[in-house]
């Protein structure tokens, strides 16, 4: 195996870096320029978190959708022509008043892509990964979220290839809003479990 | 060993969080996105896999690891392009030293030597034919030394040598301790397990109750 002490060059700044490496193997033609800006470009617009916001809009208006979605996850994702890469197999957790579940990668920072788009930093932070699955209750407080003594906290740790997507409860004082009104007031962050839907 | 990506419960990580920006955007520079894109591409192009790309980001020396995500994407996918004969080694710092205005000599194409495994198809879920070992209810022991012959692993640290309750049994999939070293598929079923976080962390813990999709060859029955 390569000695990767010789891998990497600090004096090289990461941006340079990528450049040089786009540069070898597009001259010997084993990528090209189209299918590089083809995945930045879809993963900037068409996968991120409002496909997934429009997942949990759906399942709040439509209560056979909602238990198709927790039965089979990806099948019900899959309904709204969401599915791909890091979303083989997805698994639906609903958080309730009484229970609350947090989604988290400690091995690296593994994420449901075709929902929730790209990881954000938080998620791939160091601090988050460590301490979520020791002190989840901590860690939800520290970003604002307090939950009550009697709540059954429960913690994903994303191991293998099943991807998690919370279902937030939704907020008291939204029964008049159209689920098309409902998609923007849900945040990746909920959908990780981090924090709680508000109401507008 | 301890190692930085495995950081789960790790203390030297329990530093403040960061602030959650709800609009962060996927990439937040240019080179980020590129990155990315380069980082996918270059997996396929190494004859490499999910497992084995995973794999190269541990291998990223700690500081890099630790100086973001897309800096060890990049680095991985340069291992990965190295280890499989497409880049020689020194081949990226002459490329950037040259594009810089250096006057810079660089190495030629090496030969390539991917690795060959046989793919049971794409993705990582699989069907196999064994009947899965445990059941939802089964009280199960996590091993705390794996028996395989590599150093990758989807048992965290914290979680070794730890009793919990099979909660779901998830579909089989690739073993990545296998396929990241290209040793084989060897396909297994995944259980959920519970843990509660005494038994993960001591008494006095936080309540709370940890749940791991965890590979058979990680488990065995309680006695």
């Amino acid at each position: 195996m390569t000695d990767v002490a010789d891998t990497v060059e600090p004096a090289i700044d990461p941006a340079l870096r990528a450049e040089a490496l786009e540069s070898l193997l597009l001259e010997r033609g084993l990528v090209d320029t189209k299918t590089i800006e083809g995945f930045i470009h879809t993963y900037e617009t068409a996968v991120g978190p409002m496909n997934g916001a429009k997942v949990v809009a759906k399942a709040w208006t439509d209560p056979e959708y909602r238990q198709r979605l927790l039965t089979d996850g990806t099948a019900a994702i899959a309904e709204l022509g969401f599915k791909g890469p890091q979303g083989e197999h997805m698994v639906v957790v609903e958080n309730t008043p009484s229970v609350h579940h947090v989604v988290v990668c400690t091995l690296c920072s593994c994420y449901p892509w075709p929902v929730l788009g790209l990881p954000p930093s938080w998620y791939k932070d160091p601090a988050y990964r460590a301490r979520v699955v020791k002190e989840p209750r901590a860690v939800l407080a520290e970003w604002g979220t307090e939950l009550g003594p009697d709540v059954d906290v429960q913690v994903h740790d994303s191991s293998s290839e099943v991807r998690y997507l919370v279902l937030p409860e939704r907020p008291p004082g939204t029964e008049g809003m159209t689920e098309e009104e409902l998609v923007g007031l849900v945040t990746r962050d909920t959908m990780v479990g981090v924090r709680k839907v508000q109401a507008p | 060993m301890e190692r930085v990506h495995d950081m789960g419960g790790q203390d030297r990580f329990s530093g403040p969080l960061p602030p959650i920006d709800r609009d962060e955007p996927a990439f937040h520079e240019p080179w980020e996105g590129k990155a990315f894109a380069l980082a996918l591409l270059a997996n396929r192009v190494a004859g490499a896999n999910l497992h084995a790309f995973r794999h190269a980001i541990e291998r990223v020396p700690e500081p890099d690891y630790l100086s973001g995500y897309y800096e060890r994407w990049l680095a991985s996918a340069e291992i990965l392009l190295l280890d499989s004969g497409i880049v020689a080694p020194g081949a990226v710092e002459a490329r950037a030293r040259k594009l810089r205005g250096e006057d810079v000599e660089e190495p030629g194409a090496p030969e390539p030597h991917k690795p060959e495994m046989p793919s049971g198809g794409p993705g990582n879920l699989r069907q196999v034919d064994a009947s899965p070992s445990f059941a939802v209810g089964d009280r199960v022991t996590t091993r705390t030394e794996i028996d395989t012959p590599t150093d990758h692993t989807r048992l965290p640290g914290y979680a070794r040598g730890r009793t919990g309750t099979v909660t779901a049994v998830r579909p089989a999939m690739v073993w990545p301790d296998t396929a990241s070293h290209f040793l084989g598929e060897n396909p297994q079923h995944v259980y959920d397990v519970a843990f509660s976080s005494e038994e993960l962390w001591g008494a006095g813990a936080e309540p709370a109750t940890v749940t791991i999709d965890l590979y058979e060859n990680y488990l065995e029955k309680t006695s």
